[in-house]
């Protein structure tokens, strides 16, 4: 850690008081304020979204083999 | 076997988000993977036990949980992927998502104990309701309910996300800031 700890830093003067007052409303549930919580969740979906890719074609393939007759799905079948 | 052609469209359907969900509980693609195979695996040599009109999703999402839980058990000290370089293997990440973005956010993310994750994951980006992430992980409502709350809370810390730094210090600026903290 170095000299500058970021705690020691001045609260940021620049945001109007009305809107401070309104982004530090406390959320019902987990104390957090809803603008809080809604810049989380636009994350996580972000994130999410960013690690959605089509079916892989191993799992098509999957899925296609089992489905044979005689395919790996039928093993345990009479 | 012979697989209802609806059934098994359902279920490709439900993979890519499956697999989302399984690479941001393992924080490894190729883990992520066999975790979605196996789970497809279980799944068909148990589609007897799915009961039509209900939910496949949810069902899928139970089998690959329980899968990932008891595999975790096992591998605990298992090193994840805290800094997500497995982004980099990912060929779709859209080009609006800064990579900067995702790995500070994916960073962050595996830091969360595992059931605070996988509750926030299923509610928040699965789209799943508390109903179903409770009973996806076999717990009670409020149980999910208190575990996304703490796993917000967290994330909020972690991500300096707070009500002043809102319209204070852009993505840029709070990653070298993160940064000179290690």
């Amino acid at each position: 850690m170095d000299d500058h700890d970021r705690k020691d830093e001045p609260p940021d003067n620049t945001i109007p008081m009305d809107t401070r007052q309104t982004t530090t409303k406390r959320g019902k549930g987990g104390g957090l304020g809803r603008d809080v919580q809604a810049k989380i969740g636009q994350q996580l979906r972000s994130y999410y979204d960013g690690l959605i890719e089509p079916t892989p074609d191993r799992f098509v393939d999957l899925l296609r083999e089992l489905d044979k007759p005689g395919g790996k799905g039928s093993a345990n079948e009479p | 076997m012979n697989l209802d052609p609806t059934l098994r469209d359902t279920v490709l359907a439900t993979v890519p988000s499956l697999r989302a969900f399984a690479i941001s509980l393992s924080g490894n693609v190729d883990r992520a993977d066999d975790l979605v195979q196996e789970t497809l695996l279980r799944a068909l040599a148990n589609i007897d036990s799915f009961q039509p009109g209900t939910n496949m999703s949810a069902w899928l999402f139970t089998i690959l949980r329980n899968l990932f839980r008891s595999e975790y058990r096992k591998r605990r000290r298992e090193v994840e992927d805290a800094e997500g370089h497995y982004a980099e293997t990912l060929k779709s990440l859209p080009e609006q998502t800064s990579r900067v973005e995702f790995r500070e956010f994916h960073t962050a993310l595996v830091k969360l104990p595992t059931d605070q994750r996988e509750a926030l994951i299923l509610v928040g980006a699965s789209g799943f309701s508390y109903e179903e992430a409770a009973e996806i992980c076999g717990c009670a409502v409020g149980t999910i309910k208190s575990r996304v709350n703490r796993a917000r809370t967290r994330l909020a810390q972690l991500l300096s996300i707070d009500n002043a730094n809102d319209f204070g210090p852009d993505l840029t600026t709070r990653t070298v800031l993160a940064g000179n903290d290690r």
